[in-house]
């Protein structure tokens, strides 16, 4: 490269003296300790470099070939919501002092971070009702994961997992990946009516059962009995694991209340972009009895030499740069910065608003199913549900959304895809931001296709 | 740094004591359908009966308090950052703007596959990228941070020598290696076995031999290591490895300083991971998000997670058909967004602009170096690639001032301190990365720095150790915070 790169301050002049400090003639004597036999010598095929107004074109040109939100009603969630995402929330994410830092490793100067993750830490225990919370995890699948991992650690012994066939299909995936490590057998409890039967899940446990997994709502958006599930796993001994979505705990009974002893899910519901899947962020969750087995960082309160309030990470003989293969999980970075647009969210929702979206996702879910009901469009599970449900369809769900897709709606998820039994059914999901006019297009749309 | 990092400045209360009954922050439409008691839609028992403590706050409560906050935290934007191992280079402002365009932030994962065209083919050639870069055949864009790379590697690993019908127990691991590795292979349910580092830093020849075996499933090694040093015998090392049926894992966490100059693949790696939030420019977050993708050379290539993208002419798609595949390792496809920002920086720098990376970050490095080396004790002394590791031990042992209180004392000068006590095998360690976007001038200022702070060891060692004097808070009882763990915030 003759000219220079805006990126790169260094100019020849620079690096002529800077090789003169260091006695060399050129940079290449800085790489003579590679071996030839590893070196590379040909030039790497990638495009050319590109301007700042180029690059800005071309993105612009790759974005332009997506459907988005704005464009398109959607009706799909399946564990990604189209909420509506406050503007303070990208105001502060967007602020380079929290998103140009890394782990807070020197507190002194890192008392923004340090402060947002206790913040965010208290408002995941005020939602869950659980004693302690980490600062963040992938996602919610790696969370479920690591939860049942933590449980088979803590239960000496326990090797094998029990998830409820309504867990989202890519958490089960995700489970059974992470399970082939420590050898965990996972297994399933299928469903009735669209939820987990607890005399089934009873039946299944055992002795080697470390915990339990149940989503609430499930995959289908049904309300499950987890005072009747958790019962079970624990007369069992077994932990019992809430996969919770954040959102419908403005209704919904908190896991600390049911006594699940770890509250894990996807936060993403919580001012954080669809984004195409990413990132997310996982929140973890537990009963305080389980803190010093909680993957990943945590931040706590304490003094400083004057005795003034401050925030550090804290525990950290839990983490794998201390311990090393003794570490409760290998976690090392998480996903800080949709952490803090989480706990924005939850500022700005606060007491009231929290409520208020739950319960409008709610009663706009309700409506939904009730105008696609007689438009021939049943429940597939009789159930209540939150946000989300699935209908049984009289014509070919490809059909539905391809005549959906024509008027610019994105119907719902279609079951069949994870489910062989589901062929006919689509997941509904109908968050906050659909209008009624929304839900009576998706219903006439539908409804024209008998 | 800012001014407003100044000693004495009020303390920042937390949000819920600022909350008071009544007061919101957020507005939503009015509800359009019918209106409906809760409790007609859900079962009494699952109903909340108490609302969480969340804050009761307005909105300008909100923004003052973060953007206060922000006041108080460095960051690559407000000053230099030379956190080893980290790569903490500039983060391009126009990557975060590609990321927030309503075409990529605004896709849901499940649209359909015609709906998300653009979003494929960035994916798809990111993976041609990162496979030319890397030297390997396919990548996986899945993983979300580096520790998740290394878990994914070594489940291809296992499921590799499972096809072969071998049951290999053992990882070897450097004693320089970051603590990801050895607790990813104990996930993965793997032994670790520390192998020794040699005198010039690099793995310890004749102790590989010694521990190489057919009940080893493979290395991780992290080159240029956690030392800054690029292991010579890397062929050597490779031969060992695979001469008995072991595989060698890359921890891409070093990769500024090759890009363009040698490719794991090429040097006998067979599953390499990438940082995205280091080599690629992408910020990491206050901790994350980052993403990990894992590349393979084509034996283990069967092996990445499901789904990669295919192309069809210029039709894209999700292959989800890969029967050999370890499965998932999360959600949907990765931390798309990051993946977006490293693409744009790919496409800003070119082949000629990544050398150019790689070469000025060493160049920088070993700049830094030699300058520090005047007054800090250098353990390794060659020529470093991207980082270098120097050692506080001579103003530990002369004047009683340990490598964590000189660390302190450089946030008083407005500098974010180095990464210190690792790696684990050189006391008092400082690792330094300095980056390819610092200029000499920054350099020079770091380094003047440094040796005043080695004369106020000498002349001052108790301003030294009570550092630090000017930041907002003063050094941090650790201690106290684990032996009383409090861990959020209660209501009075
Ligand atoms: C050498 C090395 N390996 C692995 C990691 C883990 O990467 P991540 O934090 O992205 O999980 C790090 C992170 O700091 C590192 O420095």
């Amino acid at each position: 490269m003759g000219a220079g790169h805006r990126y790169l301050p260094n100019t020849a002049a620079d690096r002529r003296q800077m090789l003169e400090a260091l006695g060399l003639g050129s940079v290449e004597e800085l790489f003579a300790d590679i071996p030839d036999r590893v070196r590379f010598k040909g030039k790497l095929e990638l495009p050319a470099p590109m301007s700042e107004l180029e690059l800005v074109r071309h993105m612009a040109a790759l974005a332009g070939r997506n459907a988005t939100v704005d464009e398109y009603v959607t009706f799909r969630g399946a564990g990604a919501y189209d909420h509506f995402i406050p503007s303070v929330v990208s105001h502060i994410t967007g602020r380079a002092e929290f998103y140009t830092a890394y782990t807070p490793y020197q507190p002194e100067v890192s008392q923004a971070v340090l402060q947002a993750i206790y913040e965010y830490q208290t408002l995941i225990c005020e939602l869950t009702g659980m004693e302690v919370a980490n600062a963040s995890m992938y996602d919610g699948a790696t969370a479920a994961a690591e939860a049942a991992i933590i449980s088979s650690q803590t239960l000496t012994g326990r090797r094998r997992v029990v998830v409820s066939s309504a867990l989202h299909p890519e958490y089960r995936e995700t489970l059974n990946t992470y399970a082939r490590g420590p050898g965990l057998a996972v297994a399933e409890i299928p469903t009735e009516g669209g939820v987990t039967p607890p005399d089934r899940l009873r039946k299944a446990l055992d002795s080697s059962t470390a915990c339990v997994i149940i989503q609430q709502p499930n995959f289908f958006g049904c309300v499950e009995d987890m005072d009747a599930l958790g019962e079970a796993a624990h007369a069992a001994g077994a932990h019992f694991v809430a996969c919770v979505d954040p959102i419908s705990l403005g209704v919904l009974k908190p896991p600390g209340e049911y006594g699940a002893d770890l509250a894990v899910g996807e936060g993403q519901p919580l001012g954080v972009p669809l984004g195409f899947g990413g990132p997310h962020l996982g929140f973890f969750a537990a009963t305080g009895k389980l803190t010093r087995r909680m993957p990943g960082r945590i931040a706590g309160m304490t003094l400083d030499a004057d005795g003034k309030r401050g925030f550090v990470l804290t525990l950290q003989t839990r983490e794998q740069h201390i311990r090393r293969e003794k570490a409760t999980s290998n976690i090392c970075s998480n996903e800080a910065l949709c952490a803090l647009a989480a706990t924005v969210y939850l500022c700005l929702m606060g007491k009231q608003g929290v409520r208020e979206v739950a319960t409008q996702c709610l009663k706009k879910a309700c409506y939904a199913q009730e105008q696609l009901e007689p438009a021939g469009y049943p429940l597939a599970f009789a159930g209540p549900f939150f946000r989300e449900f699935a209908v049984r369809s009289p014509v070919p769900v490809e059909r539905v959304n391809s005549t959906l897709l024509a008027d610019k709606i994105v119907g719902g998820v279609e079951l069949g895809r994870w489910y062989p039994e589901l062929q006919d059914s689509l997941l509904v999901a109908v968050t906050e931001k659909r209008t009624r006019q929304d839900i009576d297009r998706l219903v006439a749309g539908m409804g024209g296709l008998r | 740094m800012t001014s407003q990092l100044e000693a004495g400045r009020r303390p920042e209360p937390l949000i819920f004591e600022m909350s008071s009954p009544g007061r919101i922050a957020y507005s939503l439409p009015a509800l359009d359908v019918p209106d409906r008691p809760v409790e007609e839609c859900l079962p009494a028992g699952a109903l909340r009966r108490t609302a969480p403590e969340l804050p009761e706050v307005s909105e300008v409560d909100v923004v003052r308090h973060f953007t206060r906050l922000s006041q108080i935290q460095h960051g690559v934007d407000i000053g230099f950052y030379p956190l080893g191992s980290c790569t903490m280079k500039y983060n391009p402002k126009v990557n975060e703007d590609m990321a927030s365009l309503p075409g990529l932030a605004g896709v849901h994962p499940y649209f359909p596959e015609e709906l998300v065209q653009g979003a494929l083919e960035l994916l798809y050639r990111m993976e041609r990228y990162l496979c030319e870069i890397g030297g390997v055949s396919r990548v996986s864009l899945q993983p979300a941070a580096g520790a998740h790379g290394e878990l994914t590697g070594l489940l291809m690993f296992r499921a590799y020598h499972a096809d072969r019908g071998e049951n290999r127990t053992r990882i070897l691991i450097p004693d320089s290696a970051h603590g990801t590795n050895p607790a990813s292979a104990i996930v993965c349910g793997y032994q670790t076995v520390e192998v020794p580092s040699d005198h010039r830093g690099g793995v310890d020849i004749e102790a590989l031999k010694r521990l190489m075996g057919p009940d080893v499933a493979g290395l991780m090694l992290t080159n240029p290591n956690t030392l800054g040093l690029f292991d010579e015998n890397m062929a050597t090392v490779a031969e060992i490895v695979h001469s008995q049926g072991g595989l060698l894992y890359y921890d891409g966490a070093n990769a500024n300083a090759i890009m363009g100059i040698a490719r794991p693949g090429d040097t006998g790696f067979d599953v390499v991971h990438f940082n995205l939030h280091k080599t690629f420019a992408t910020p990491h977050g206050g901790g994350g998000p980052g993403s990990g993708p894992v590349g393979a050379v084509a034996k283990l290539e069967p092996y990445l997670p499901a789904p990669l993208v295919d192309a069809d002419g210029d039709r894209y798609r999700l292959a989800y058909d890969r029967p050999r595949s370890i499965g998932r390792v999360k959600s949907f496809y990765g931390n798309f967004l990051v993946v977006v920002k490293a693409y744009a920086y790919i496409r800003s720098m070119g082949a000629e602009g990544l050398l150019r990376v790689s070469e000025d970050a060493v160049l920088n490095a070993n700049y830094l170096m030699r300058k520090l080396a005047e007054h800090f004790h250098l353990p390794y002394d060659r020529h470093c690639k991207h980082e270098c590791v120097v050692s506080g031990v001579w103003q530990k042992d002369r004047h009683g001032v340990r490598t964590l209180d000189m660390a302190k004392r450089l946030l008083d000068y407005g500098f974010h301190a180095p990464t210190i006590y690792f790696p684990l095998i050189v006391p008092e360690c400082l690792m330094v990365e300095p980056t390819e976007t610092e200029s000499r001038q920054t350099l020079d200022a770091f380094a003047g720095t440094m040796a005043h702070i080695a004369g106020e060891a000498e002349s001052d060692p108790d301003l030294v150790k009570g550092a630090p004097h000017t930041t907002p808070v003063k050094r941090l009882d650790e201690a106290l915070a684990a032996r009383k763990p409090n861990l959020r915030w209660r209501p009075e």
